[in-house]
């Protein structure tokens, strides 16, 4: 078992798709709601095995392009700072914020640095004890855990010179906003894969005992989605709705313990701003009141001045399932990923991104 | 973002391991999964093993879906 190869197997996955083929029921509208799932879907194409009657949106599930430019615009008033390394995920820097980039300010002499593992900030604290080293995290709960250990740690290790600055969210509160706001009709949620390795399916419960849609956390290769899809059409067909596990061999119904104790030590929960979802209760993350000392937002008197948006951008409704990409006016000719306008073509995981590079032509105007 | 790889743990030692991925060899954070055994698979993110692979469960998803695919074809 490699964990990979097996659930790429083309007979599997053609049997999954020829039995989804066969819904003879009403239109379903399944969303997905992470950056990894947008686009496994685009790079397999999945999208092309489904019947016209079954569609897949995509929701707000890539973190870097959720956050909103008031955040980015801190992180890089932060990272002018001539006593400041910055620390990121590679995924932030060329989001634009309200008026450049981290990649502009870095060009521009800030000194901020990428990092793979949030522990490489750590190291970087120890390594420069003149200077003050701020991790910006950002990413959903498959990514706080990692940051929330090397907050603990820090404070384990009395590394003084480590800030934080945490723009951390949390998907379940923004699945329900989306369901809401009544803006989208959404019949079935395939749920993020890693982010309920860490908190289960019990976070998600609310959505069929509430709202009466049946959701499937899935895993992220070909044969996972498409079961994932033949699941929710089976709970459809049935007039059922729960929360299935379709990645089994990840997600159990607890989730991972030891990493929710770590996030629930180190962050508190927060009212949190998202791009184009506006403010969301219980959302994101901030550091526990037993770290202040380690959040950089009261440690330095942040104040980048008032934000703006970009204007003809649409990712708040492409966040949101109410455009697609080629709704909008600037997608393909004024943003593309060359000469990105907004998050949603900057990020890989985009979903303008992921139209652009992997949809064809003629599928995106049979879908629009 | 939510990226995570599958790796094979080779060695541990106290909350590191050394893993196989992709045919390299590659540290990992072994603090959030505290249960972890050498041979075992996990999902490898930002650094950080996040959730230990169940080789049971994915084997009876595969058989369950060899049985579908039979009675499809």
């Amino acid at each position: 078992m490699k964990f990979v190869s097996e659930f790429r197997d083309p007979s599997l996955a053609g049997a999954l798709a020829e039995r989804i083929r066969r819904w003879d029921g009403p239109p379903v509208k399944a969303m997905e709601v992470c950056g990894t799932h947008t686009v496994a879907i685009f790079r397999h194409g999945i999208a092309a095995l489904l019947p016209p009657e079954v569609t897949i949106l995509s929701g707000p599930g890539c973190p870097v392009c959720v956050t909103p430019n008031a955040e980015i615009d801190k992180a890089i008033a932060l990272a002018n700072r001539h006593d400041v390394v910055l620390a990121t995920f590679g995924d932030m820097m060329k989001v634009p914020g309200s008026y450049s980039s981290l990649s502009e300010a870095k060009a521009g002499g800030a000194d901020i640095r990428v990092v793979y593992s949030p522990q490489e900030a750590l190291g970087m604290a120890e390594g420069n004890p003149r200077k003050a080293v701020v991790f910006f995290g950002i990413g959903f709960e498959t990514t706080s855990p990692t940051t929330a250990f090397c907050v603990l740690e820090a404070e384990r290790r009395g590394i003084k010179n480590f800030f934080f600055l945490s723009a951390h969210k949390v998907i379940p509160p923004a699945m329900k906003a989306l369901l809401d706001s009544g803006e989208v009709n959404i019949d079935g949620f395939i749920c993020p894969g890693h982010v309920s390795t860490i908190i289960g399916s019990r976070p998600y419960e609310f959505i069929p005992r509430e709202y009466g849609i049946p959701c499937v956390i899935a895993g992220f290769e070909p044969v996972d989605i498409l079961q994932a899809i033949a699941m929710l059409l089976d709970m459809r067909a049935a007039g059922k709705a729960e929360v299935a596990i379709q990645y089994s061999r990840a997600v159990r119904p607890e989730g991972n313990p030891v990493a929710l104790e770590t996030v629930n030590r180190a962050f508190q929960e927060v009212d949190a701003e998202w791009r184009g979802l506006g403010g969301i209760p219980a959302s994101g993350l901030k550091l526990a009141k037993a770290l202040k000392g380690f959040d950089a937002e009261l440690h330095w008197d942040i104040r980048p001045g008032p934000s703006r948006e970009i204007e003809g951008c649409r990712c708040g409704e492409v966040l949101r399932g109410v455009y697609t990409p080629s709704e909008c006016l600037l997608f393909g000719s004024g943003c593309t990923p060359e000469h990105p306008v907004g998050p949603c073509m900057v990020s890989s995981e985009g979903t303008c991104s992921a139209w652009f590079l992997y949809r064809p032509s003629d599928q995106a105007d049979a879908a629009g | 973002m939510c990226l995570a790889v599958p790796a094979r743990v080779l060695e541990i030692e106290r909350e590191k391991a050394v893993v196989e991925l992709g045919g390299l060899r590659r540290h990992a954070n072994t603090a959030l999964v505290p249960s972890l055994k050498v041979g075992d698979y996990v999902l490898l993110h930002a650094g950080f093993a996040i959730q230990v692979l169940d080789q049971a469960q994915a084997k009876e998803t595969l058989d369950l879906l060899a049985e579908m695919a039979q009675e499809e074809a």
